[in-house]
């Protein structure tokens, strides 16, 4: 596949980890902010092969992960209403609300249906006019366009049987929340590459320079990783801070012009909970007014469900790299892929599932 | 039993039985009775699975991971345990008379029934040969139960049938007994298959999941993940546009030759069918206690299978085949068992995979495309598309 | 975030709704993406595809530089890396 084989060459990635070998000194910790990023290094096992002087923490790049445990309860409380079709990224279904996760709604009788763009969802609403079908949309600024689009189309074509549950998360205020929290120890970040190619990475150079840190927007395949790593260590060692970009072939300083304008008209920024981390200021998005008619939440009558999260579940600093998945005294008893108490265990990407299979390894 | 043998010595060789498997049956020596197994344990009690976790059947237990086992293991054997059963392998192998049968049951429930390169008939033919053919047991025939909803078209019933009797006539067996239920309007999903096949293992034969010894060497016959991505191409919200068929197909005569000249040195054979090659390997490493070490440069995807794979996010080793199997032979005849796999058909694109060790006892592990490792676990439930 | 996937495009399909939409061929399969947000998007040009939407045009030139930088290195004696198909390959992995 052209554009993926050759950056999951060996040879070149091995060219990269022995620049990274020569280029480091001494001990650094980076942290990647993208379940997409987490997923390819447990997939090709670039953890192992980096040099121990490097520490990669898993952020909370997983919007599943970060998902607050509130909205699932409203989307499980929303699908199990005969009168809905509920639609949802696969990502979704399995993560635990308080009491039930939707694959068991679906188990009892739920039509919920897993889509693969939420352009499918509106047909499904065009189709099914007797029928109310809901989009759980979910995902940080990669996904927000798409399912600003898929609002705008139902909005202008007047089909008023969809609406959307919105969980949008934005990565400039998660990774403010990160570097200001006390006991912060990450030094540099990987910054998502497919996030920056829809709003570009001008927002990231206020950050750098304020926490004179260096921040690079890094692609998904492993030589993408690698080569990114490779940049933030030699910025790290020369004492450099700023944004650069590894991941050019995809990603202009400016962002998508386009995307971002449907994203202003469709969505304004708002305050938000993070699934384990608590409340971050203005870092969600939600429905303009003039779309109020597809919130699901207003809509379905849900916005006053509120749930207390499980206190055990360290997944908040954990996702803040302050403490390791292994350290969890839940970690692999209690807290499995097969019965998860929070969210980073059951995501593929959530660092908890990633180290999973690590320590099992 | 006696009534299946007579039926087949009656059965004149035509065009549609082999000459040797009618032979074959016909000199089967049937005991009077057939031992009886254990007498059912009334301290069984309840049932011994974990209720608070699962009060109710879910999808994942029958995904072919982590939870089918769980069920097959925590409620199915003790409450229907022998050891035959107990050694958890596609068919279980009966010693009668001097010789070896082989029985095994396959339940077909996919959606849709008609699919590019197949159907649930086919498949429901292929299924059941190829579980005996993966004990080593040459298949000599099925019976065919059907469950089928009120309100399904009589075309589709022919259509389904006839394509049963193709796939039989091509692996040379018959279907032999069967039976029909229907059931009301939504109470199935247009029609379900279950056959059930027997076969005669022969001489010299001990193919068995426990047999895997480290030094062993792993074939896969073909490419992986086609099946799944063909049947996900038609399926509601996730359909694409491809050339992509099933490979549903009859391994028995691939596995014929792969016995008859390799013998003994064929140490497993398995067809990774739901939970895919992950899921297989997995269950194997368990069941003989032994570790397996994959290398992934070297397992065959088709490049459009990869290409519906990176967009729906799924992990081929995970994904169902039909029509492959997996050969655990020992070191010496990996070349020879690779030359033979080639040489068929239906091994064209075969390749030496992997390897069975001593470490990580009942686990797989796999070296990535750039020389990373990671481990491959067994799923838990079914593998769903993700975004992220 | 998240599973961008780069595909070439085979077809545009204007909209009158404004929502250009098109096909995307990944290895061999094809899918209907929308195109809406690469304006000027050419038949050939290849874009990452997130859930169904083009999100950004892949730039072929910009691809080539991490290769760039890699031969680089090479020239300049830094790394003493064997490359596929030399000899001392096996020995050093």
């Amino acid at each position: 596949m052209k554009f993926v084989d050759e950056y999951r060459d060996e040879a070149a990635s091995h060219q990269m980890l022995d620049a990274i070998r020569r280029t480091v000194t001494r001990p650094w910790t980076l942290m990647e902010i993208c379940g997409g990023q987490t997923h390819t290094l447990v997939k090709f096992g670039i953890d192992q092969l980096l040099p121990p002087e490097i520490t990669l923490v898993h952020g909370p790049g997983c919007p599943v992960c970060v998902t607050p445990l509130e909205l699932i309860d409203r989307a499980v409380a929303i699908a199990r209403r005969p009168d809905v079709i509920f639609t949802s990224f696969g990502d979704m279904l399995r993560v635990p609300g308080s009491d039930t996760d939707l694959l068991s709604v679906k188990a009892n009788g739920g039509d919920v249906r897993i889509v693969y763009s939420p352009l499918d969802a509106v047909r499904l609403a065009e189709q099914n006019p007797d029928r109310e079908v809901v989009f759980f949309a979910v995902g940080f600024e990669t996904t927000a366009p798409a399912n600003a689009m898929a609002v705008y189309q139902a909005h202008a074509k007047g089909v008023r049987n969809f609406s959307i549950l919105s969980s949008h998360v934005l990565v400039p205020p998660a990774m403010e929340a990160i570097l200001s929290a006390p006991g912060n120890q990450v030094q540099g970040f990987l910054a998502a590459g497919h996030v920056c190619a829809v709003m570009g990475y001008w927002e990231y150079e206020p950050l750098a320079r304020k926490y004179r840190i260096p921040i690079v927007v890094t692609g998904f395949e492993p030589l993408d990783l690698l080569h990114g790593i490779l940049m933030t260590v030699e910025m790290l060692e020369e004492g450099r801070h700023g944004v650069e970009n590894q991941y050019a072939r995809a990603v202009q300083r400016p962002g998508n012009l386009p995307a971002q304008e449907i994203l202003k008209q469709v969505f304004q920024v708002t305050d938000r909970q993070w699934r384990g981390i608590g409340g971050i200021p203005q870092s969600g998005l939600g429905l303009r007014g003039e779309f109020a008619l597809h919130d699901a939440e207003a809509r379905f009558g849900v916005a006053t469900l509120t749930a207390a999260e499980d206190a055990r579940c360290l997944s908040g600093q954990i996702m803040r790299g302050l403490c390791k998945p292994e350290e969890c005294p839940l970690f692999g008893c209690e807290c499995t892929p097969e019965h998860p108490v929070g969210a980073p265990m059951v995501s593929s990407e959530g660092a908890c599932a990633a180290y999973y299979h690590y320590r099992r390894a | 039993m006696g009534s299946l043998l007579e039926t087949m010595r009656e059965t004149p060789v035509g065009e549609f039985a082999s000459e040797a498997a009618v032979a074959a049956a016909a000199a089967i020596e049937v005991p009077a009775e057939i031992p009886a197994t254990e007498a059912p344990n009334p301290a069984l009690g309840a049932c011994p699975l974990p209720m608070d976790d699962y009060p109710t059947v879910v999808m994942a237990h029958g995904g072919g991971g982590r939870m089918s086992k769980l069920l097959t293991e925590q409620l199915f054997f003790p409450a229907l345990g022998n050891p035959l059963l107990a050694a958890f392998h596609d068919g279980s192998v009966l010693e009668i008379g001097g010789a070896r049968l082989a029985v095994s049951t396959d339940s077909f429930v996919i959606s849709p029934a008609f699919f590019p390169g197949g159907d649930i008939g086919s498949l429901a033919v292929h299924g059941t040969v190829n579980d005996l053919a993966m004990c080593g047991a040459r298949p000599l025939a099925l019976s065919a139960g059907f469950i089928l909803e009120e309100g399904f078209p009589m075309a589709d019933l022919w259509r389904a049938a006839t394509s049963m009797r193709a796939a039989a006539d091509a692996a040379g067996v018959q279907i032999v007994t069967g039976d029909t239920k229907v059931v009301d309007r939504g109470k199935g999903d247009g029609i379900y298959i279950n056959t059930t096949g027997i076969g005669i293992v022969p001489a010299g034969v001990e193919i068995a999941p426990t047999r895997a010894r480290p030094g062993d060497v792993v074939l896969l016959s073909g490419s992986i993940a086609t099946h799944g991505i063909a049947i996900l191409s038609v399926r509601e919200g996730l359909e694409f546009d491809t050339e992509l068929r099933s490979d549903s197909a009859a391994l028995n005569g691939m596995v014929s030759t792969l016995v008859d000249r390799l013998g003994r040195s064929v140490h497993v054979l398995r067809d990774p069918t739901r939970g895919g090659v992950a899921s297989a390997l997995n269950e194997i490493a368990s069941s003989a206690g032994v570790g397996i070490s994959l290398d992934e440069a070297r397992i065959p995807v088709l490049e459009e299978v990869r290409g519906a794979c990176e967009i729906l996010g799924l992990d081929p080793l995970y994904v169902a085949n039909e029509g492959k199997l997996i050969a655990i032979v020992s070191r010496e005849v990996a070349d020879e068992a690779l030359a033979i796999l080639r040489a068929h058909p239906l091994g064209t694109e075969a390749a030496i995979v992997g390897e069975v060790v001593e470490d990580h006892p009942g686990r797989v592990f796999l070296r990535s495309r750039i020389g990373g490792r990671r481990v491959v676990e067994m799923l838990s439930g079914e593998q769903l598309p993700r975004i992220c | 975030m998240c599973l961008g996937v780069p595909g070439k495009v085979t077809r545009i399909d204007e909209n009158p709704l404004g929502m250009t939409m098109g096909r995307v061929n990944f290895a061999g399969i094809s899918k209907d993406v929308c195109l809406a947000y690469v304006p000027g998007v050419q038949v050939g040009d290849y874009v990452v595809v997130h859930v169904g939407f083009a999100i950004s045009r892949v730039d072929e030139a910009e691809a080539r530089r991490t290769f760039d930088y890699l031969a680089t290195m090479n020239e300049l004696g830094e790394l003493d890396i064997p490359q596929p198909g030399d000899p001392h390959a096996e020995a050093v992995r």
